[in-house]
């Protein structure tokens, strides 16, 4: 994968002017992201039952568990896209709704518009109202790492499925958002495209944005995660460093999963 | 049967040698549609967007309402232009009746609930699957709005199209308010039944044809560039 060039001198050019959104929260630090007993329902059936975690500011958090454990929600609740039942959500001293200026989400199932690639990047560009002067180098720069140069005037939904996903992440993180949030980002992709899709995770976590995912895919987990959140039937049950998740993990279900035991 | 087929020839003839007079008609026609679908979806597409987009009590009743004033018969909607804009009518004193202005407003308001209904129809689906993206990026309102517009806009304007379809089509509000004047406000549908019943078939046949033709290639372009849109944007 390209290294972005203009991240790797250090001189974003979306560091270089102010925007009216981002100006409002910009000196607050998201994080730690901090989790006191959440909960949430959905006419009546509980999907999140009573969680509470601290998200500190560096490295890759995953959230891991098999299907239906509530991960997605988990990770919806936190860019405040719907809202939980009960308990408290906060990020650093903002709350949900005033923090998701500083982040971008890409979802299992991205929502690429009815335009070229180069015109998703320069739609959200818009939306910040970032100056017209500044966006078309962002842009290039965008489809730089994303590796779409040279399918920039490409209609988005044209794309093969890895490509659409780089564009997002792509399109995500243009504007160097402070946290990345990430739905199952490789589900239905090819080792290869799988590949290219982590390699940027990677990139973009080391250029300094928080990343926080769901999988449930353990490899995956074990390739990227710097911490690891196990979710099991909408509980979390553990919360620890790579390391000691992967080598010992406490909870006994964790243990199972790890071992390839299909958790009903 | 001869009758009618030197009819054909003559028709063909003046539709060939571009007829003064037969152009004349055509020109009106084209520029009273065109100017009433341009107004109608000037308000039509953003209300449409709106109440696709805006929850507000009554929403669905609207939507019904919507959707059957598209049958609204054109003749009904003549005589209630005609009631407002004669003599003794609210806006008798703006001297419209019997004038092209006075065919635009029909038209318009016949051609505007087709578009509103589409654009509706277009927006509300297209906001279900973009809303979640658009929350997440933190766009307004109005960004939204623009956003699906033009996201839209290949269906949209099919939807436009029909309303052209229907405006150049009908006879009986221009028929009601234009009044078929000669020179002033007679257009193809209201020469081709005011000629019919003159058996002056030549000119009533030409006419026919051109709208005929005018029909089929709105409606078939309209399909090429759906078809066109579905496969380059999906």
């Amino acid at each position: 994968m390209q290294q972005n060039v203009v991240m790797a001198n250090g001189a974003h050019p979306a560091e270089q002017s102010e925007y009216a959104e981002l100006a409002v929260t910009e000196n607050h630090p998201l994080l730690p992201l901090v989790a006191r007993g959440l909960r949430f329902d959905i006419n009546g059936r509980q999907i999140i039952r009573n969680i509470s975690f601290w998200i500190g500011s560096s490295g890759r958090t995953v959230i891991l568990g098999p299907n239906g454990a509530g991960k997605t929600v988990l990770l919806r609740l936190c860019h405040g896209l719907i809202h939980p039942t009960g308990g408290e959500l906060c990020w650093g001293d903002l709350s949900v709704a005033e923090a998701r200026a500083q982040q971008a989400m890409v979802p299992q199932r991205p929502v690429l518009l009815r335009r070229s690639v180069a015109g998703n990047v320069r739609h959200i560009l818009s939306v910040k109202r970032v100056p017209r002067a500044q966006r078309q180098e962002l842009v290039d720069a965008a489809l730089e790492q994303a590796g779409l140069t040279n399918l920039a005037s490409r209609p988005a939904r044209t794309l093969s499925g890895g490509q659409q996903q780089r564009l997002a992440i792509a399109r995500a993180c243009v504007l160097r958002p402070a946290v990345l949030l990430l739905d199952e980002p490789t589900t239905n992709l090819d080792p290869a495209a799988v590949r290219e899709v982590e390699e940027m995770i990677r990139a973009v976590g080391d250029a300094g944005t928080k990343i926080l995912m769901t999988t449930h895919d353990i490899p995956q987990a074990r390739r990227l995660a710097s911490d690891v959140m196990f979710l099991n039937d909408r509980q979390l049950l553990e919360h620890a460093s790579a390391a000691e998740f992967f080598n010992s993990p406490k909870d006994p279900l964790a243990a199972r999963f790890l071992d390839g035991e299909l958790l009903g | 049967m001869n009758e009618a087929s030197s009819a054909i020839g003559a028709a063909l003839s003046m539709i060939v040698t571009l007829d003064p007079g037969l152009v004349e008609i055509v020109l009106l026609s084209l520029r009273i549609s065109l100017s009433a679908v341009v107004i109608a979806s000037i308000i039509a597409l953003p209300l449409g967007a709106l109440i696709a987009l805006q929850p507000f009590p009554g929403r669905r009743g609207v939507v019904v309402l919507l959707n059957a004033m598209m049958g609204l018969p054109p003749v009904v909607v003549g005589l209630m232009v005609y009631l407002l804009l004669s003599r003794a009518g609210p806006l008798g004193p703006m001297g419209l009746l019997f004038t092209p202005t006075a065919m635009i407003i029909a038209q318009s308001i016949i051609v505007f609930p087709i578009i509103a209904a589409l654009s509706r129809q277009t927006i509300a689906d297209l906001h279900e699957e973009y809303d979640e993206h658009l929350r997440s990026i933190g766009c307004t309102p109005l960004q939204s709005v623009v956003t699906l517009l033009r996201d839209g806009r290949y269906r949209l304007l099919t939807g436009i199209m029909a309303g052209f379809g229907r405006a150049i089509a009908e006879v009986g509000a221009v028929l009601i308010v234009g009044g078929n004047i000669q020179h002033s406000t007679r257009v193809m549908t209201t020469t081709i039944a005011l000629e019919t019943s003159k058996g002056n078939l030549a000119l009533a046949l030409g006419l026919g044809l051109i709208l005929v033709m005018l029909a089929l290639g709105v409606n078939g372009t309209a399909l090429v560039i759906s078809d066109a849109a579905k496969r380059r944007y999906g």
